[in-house]
């Protein structure tokens, strides 16, 4: 079929042409539009009749003027080159270069949209992975496969943390590290610049593959960034063999864009004005990750989703957390005094961990250490509202023990260096160390013989 | 069927428009709900609604690349599933497609446009014909035919299929038939002769027709005891699991899938996580059936449309697994049927009324959300069958609120349908208290059919040991909102007492780790024991009290952390020892009492 070019835009409005009178042309195609002035924007069809399609534009509609515009339809997906040389460069949302280095030149190109994995296909993920962060690995343990995202909110060190788990992530007694894929929608300058030098610095610069597109970027570019992303971190994982960890921020400009997009299109708005298909449209985006049978790669994923005034239950990070095989919650109490990483336990949670963790995986004590720290720190939370309101005085000397053991974890166990990396072990020897406070007896989570073995109490 | 309708009407028309999954086309004549063929790529959809020539198609896939002007085709059926031998074991996707197959012809993703056969066509079966049938028997719908072991667990019925009913002519004798084989053939009151093969087709969206409902009585044992003796659940009942992500509903599901005493288990993944439909997967082959000692796979069917799979299939997942449900009904099994998450297939209900444009009613969702729910859980029952004795369908559904809100719609309308409700709840859950049923929130209305047979099978105090604990509980969250504001000095030893023996419920009792080899999977006769350990204790404990023995005495106690670990020490075969254990205590607080007399007196 012949390249078509239209001069019918009848309307334009928020990021969308409409072009009347283009026969044939196929839904979720790429266009290219040039506005009558030099300039081309790229495009995709995302609503197709023989009358009018509806044209979604990445760079924006701004400046555009309905007489001057050619639309042409390229009668492709739209589509990303993929080579090994891919890897250390740093592309916009659609795959074009941002670091002043030629276009990406191969033979294989692919389709940014994907498609779905089909669930016989997929191995389950059980293969602990090493963050050296007492938090994750001990109570909320990442696998290889997993998607796990970082719930955050605005002022909270979810970047550092993140470059954290992008240094230390490995394989317990395996040293092949990951690579990269960073996606980045709707970041400040300095954000960006913060990942740049941090992976220049800790020297794995020659394994990241960058996705950027600033806060001042066009928003609907947002759209397609993630997938021309997880499209690269798929030809990594499943062509080249490599173990992929993705890093996206922040999922919640992410789904701004769409909302933007859905509201110009007349979309039926659900929950706070977002579309009824953002779960099924954030699912294309997570479920990309996982293990595939007799593939020796991975893809592990790590989305950094930040709560709009840290409300877990808004609709971003709720339909993530339905998606997202756990997720790791910031705290701006723990942050606020001074604890590094603020990881609030409580809500955290890692659904994959039991099957990555125990005898085979990290140390036979793990699963019920896991489940004793977290009744504790439980009932020591209960205690700790207690004292604020009756003081800590009035309380029972087994309340007070609990109190002792909320600040202690917070502190020691929560709390650690930006550089300091914790190996499982450690972190299991801290968390007997702060369980031996109490009398062997209080421990009901605990096995006997694993009492016998780690106790280090008194009685 | 196609045949007549291919010389009838004509059955090729072409694209007009494509919005996402909703494809308009012109094509007069054809059906509501009929089943279309889109473009050249031969995309399959549904449509769901017309207006003059145009018709609006539903597509199970995506629609990229699908130009207007392109072939649209109607096939003359609506959406069927095929119902025979080989669907144990199996892993279909939303439409009944086998997800292996298709893995083995087109990779590791799915492409689009495969049609693949529900069941396998090469495959033969061991077929022996019922000996009370021969030539010349009047047969009707659901008359059995013969049998067909399917798994070593499973006895495959061969029904007659609904809709058909006269004189039997001829059957086929014992011997190995493909699916398609004949192996039967039935003269109508017409005098048409019609194929009777191993599997027939029927439309999903149609509850496939038995006798009568049946009133009898039996509860689903799942093994969990937050479930079996506080919210039971009868077989061919109805529930739903709500709770915010991360609260458990999937493990719950899976624990029910696991342990149930259900003959069939039939789970539908309906837009969650791929994952943990691979979990199933890979776990099931290797777990052993408590009840039948042979791998759970073998009575265990998958439905899997995952979060990621298009968004139309995922509304047709549950009728397609609600059916296959039926069919195993129809042969007279008990079958769970487990939809994880209903809220999903809700909210692809918004989605395609979202693109038709329809007024939206409550949070975006259409007006017949209630309507159509109502319709899926009542295919759930226990039914009298036609020719298998009676069979049973328990639906469970799980519901994931948005921001764990129960007042949203898609909860609230499930509430008003189900009869047992597990709610989840993030407390709970956020202090690892699993499975995080709140006792406070759910309900079971079957509470008092349940006692009769568990007053007959286990024993005769299990209702009134289950409202004491349920009332203790009560009392302990009163208790607890009085030692938030005033602290634990303020009660007396009495209230105090009240507090750990409530304590001792939920930590002996309530709380059961699916992942501790021991517990997962607990006997009635094991939950009545642990329940009914924890309430002597307690009430022997407050007789003591009342003596005026200090509650701090009793809370020293070393036997107490050994009740609330006990459930794990013991498994389901070692019920006396938890009796013993029983009796330790007794003789212990007997101790207590003999001493604290002896002072008294002394005094």
């Amino acid at each position: 079929m012949s390249i078509k070019e239209y001069r019918t835009a009848s309307e334009v409005r928020g990021g969308l042409i409409l072009v009347r009178d283009t026969p044939g042309v196929a839904f979720g195609d790429r266009v290219r539009i040039s506005d009558g002035r030099g300039g081309t924007r790229d495009g995709q069809v995302i609503r197709a009749s023989n009358e009018e399609v509806m044209i979604l534009v990445f760079e924006g509609t701004d400046d555009l003027d309905l007489e001057a515009v050619w639309v042409r339809f390229l009668d492709e997906p739209v589509e990303i080159a993929l080579s090994p040389e891919i890897l250390g460069r740093e592309f916009n949302g659609l795959g074009e270069p941002r670091d002043g280095r030629p276009p990406i030149l191969s033979n294989i190109r692919r389709a940014v949209g994907g498609s779905a994995i089909n669930p016989a296909a997929r191995s389950y993920p059980r293969e602990f992975i090493q963050t050296g962060i007492s938090t994750i690995d001990g109570l909320n343990s990442l696998v290889r496969g997993q998607k796990l995202p970082i719930f955050s909110g605005s002022g909270l060190p979810h970047n550092r943390l993140a470059a954290q788990i992008v240094r230390q992530a490995k394989l317990k007694d395996e040293d092949s590290s990951f690579s990269i894929v960073f996606a980045a929608m709707g970041v400040s300058y300095a954000d960006a610049k913060f990942f740049r030098d941090e992976f220049a610095s800790s020297g794995v610069l020659r394994n990241v593959v960058m996705f950027v597109n600033l806060a001042d970027d066009p928003p609907v570019e947002r759209l397609t960034l993630p997938r021309t992303a997880l499209t690269v971190a798929e030809y990594l994982a499943y062509d080249l063999d490599r173990h992929v960890l993705v890093v996206m921020t922040d999922m919640t400009y992410y789904a701004e864009a769409l909302r933007e997009v859905a509201t110009a299109k007349g979309d039926v708005p659900a929950r706070k004005g977002y579309p009824g298909y953002l779960y099924s449209d954030l699912a294309e985006i997570y479920e990309r990750c996982g293990r595939i049978h007799e593939r020796h790669g991975s893809i592990t994923m790590m989305p950094v989703v930040s709560m709009p005034s840290d409300d877990i239950t808004h609709p971003i990070p709720d339909l993530t957390g339905y998606i997202t095989e756990g997720q790791i919650v910031l705290s701006r109490e723990l942050h606020n005094q001074g604890i590094y990483p603020p990881v609030h336990i409580s809500p955290s949670l890692s659904r994959l961990m039991k099957d990555g963790i125990g005898k085979d995986d990290t140390r036979e004590d793990h699963p019920k250490v896991a489940a004793q720290l977290y009744a504790l720190y439980a009932r020591a939370l209960e205690t700790r509202n207690l004292a604020s309101i009756i003081g800590a005085d009035e309380l029972s000397e087994r309340d007070r023990r609990y109190l002792k053991f909320a600040d202690d974890f917070d502190q020691r166990f929560v709390g650690q260096g930006e550089s300091e990396d914790r190996s499982i072990e450690a972190t299991l020897n801290l968390a007997w160390e702060l369980m031996s406070a109490f009398p062997r007896d209080s421990l009901t989570r605990l096995s006997e013989t694993e009492l016998a073995k780690y106790y280090q109490g008194n009685d | 069927m196609s045949e007549r309708n291919n010389s009838e009407r004509n059955n090729l028309g072409f694209i007009r428009e494509i919005n996402g999954p909703i494809v308009t086309i012109d094509l007069p004549g054809i059906r509501s709900g009929e089943q279309v063929k889109i473009g050249e790529l031969g995309l399959v959809g549904e449509v769901i609604s017309l207006n003059g020539r145009e018709a609006t198609v539903q597509t199970y896939e995506s629609t990229d690349g699908v130009r207007p002007g392109e072939p649209a085709e109607g096939l003359g059926w609506p959406l069927s599933v095929e119902l025979g031998p080989g669907l144990l074991g199996g892993i279909f996707d939303g439409i009944q497609r086998p997800l292996e197959k298709i893995a083995l012809q087109s990779g590791d993703y799915i492409r689009r446009g495969l049609s693949l056969p529900g069941l396998d066509r090469e495959r033969e079966w061991e077929f022996e014909p019922n000996p009370e049938l021969g030539p010349g028997k009047q047969i009707g719908p659901g008359t059995v035919l013969g049998t067909v072991q399917e798994t070593e667990t499973v006895l495959h019925k061969i029904l007659v299929p609904p809709g058909l009913e006269g004189e039997l002519t001829e059957l086929a004798p014992n011997g190995d038939y493909a699916i398609e084989a004949t192996i039967g053939h039935l003269r109508d009151k017409a005098g048409h002769s019609h194929r009777l093969k191993l599997f027939h087709r029927w439309p999903v969206r149609k509850p496939r027709p038995y006798l009568k409902r049946d009133d009898g009585i039996s509860p689903l044992i799942t093994g969990q005891r937050v479930i079996d003796s506080f919210f039971p659940q009868l077989k061919g009942g109805k529930g739903a699991v709500p709770g915010p992500f991360g609260a458990g509903k999937t493990v719950v599901q899976q624990q029910i899938a696991r342990w149930s005493n259900a003959e069939i288990v039939i789970y539908v993944g309906c837009g969650e996580r791929g994952n943990e439909l691979v979990d199933v997967l890979e776990t099931f082959p290797q777990l052993e059936d408590p009840y039948t000692g042979r791998k759970l796979m073998e009575k265990t069917l998958l439905v899997a449309n995952t979060s990621n799979m298009p968004v139309v299939a995922r509304e047709a997942s549950i009728y397609v697994g609600l059916t296959m449900a039926e069919y195993y009904r129809d042969m007279g099994y008990d079958v769970v049927m487990l939809a994880d998450s209903t809220s999903r297939w809700a909210e692809a209900l918004r989605e395609v009324s979202g693109r038709l444009g329809q007024m939206p009613v409550e949070e975006g969702y259409p007006a017949y959300l209630s309507s159509r729910l109502a319709a899926v859980y009542e295919r759930a029952g226990r039914v009298e069958t036609y020719d298998a004795g009676p069979g049973s369908v328990t639906l469970i559904g799980a519901v994931s609120p948005p921001g764990g809100d129960f007042s949203e719609p898609v909860t609230s309308h499930t509430k008003d349908i189900i009869e047992t409700f597990w709610a989840l709840s993030k407390e709970l859950a956020d202090a690892r208290h699993y499975p995080s049923i709140d006792w406070v929130t759910s309900f079971s209305a079957h509470v008092h059919a349940a006692a009769e047979w568990w007053h007959k099978e286990v024993d005769r105090r299990w209702e009134a040991r289950r409202t004491q604990a349920l009332a203790l509980l009560a009392r302990d969250a009163e208790l607890s909102r009085i030692v938030n504001l005033v602290g634990p000095e303020a009660l007396s030893d009495a209230q105090r007492w009240q507090l750990e023996g409530a304590s001792l419920i939920k930590e002996g009792v309530l709380q059961q780790s699916a992942l501790d080899e021991v517990d997962t999977f607990c006997s009635p006769q094991k939950q009545f024991a642990l329940l009914d350990l924890a309430l002597s204790i307690y009430d022997k404990g407050m007789t003591l009290i009342e003596l005026g023995v200090p509650v701090s005495h009793l809370q020293d106690l070393p036997q107490l952390a050994k009740v609330r670990r006990c459930k794990s020490i013991y498994n389901s075969d070692q019920v006396s020892s938890i009796t013993d254990l029983g009796r330790e205590i007794e003789d212990a607080f007997e101790a207590i009492r003999v001493q604290y007399a002896k002072q008294h007196s002394d005094d």
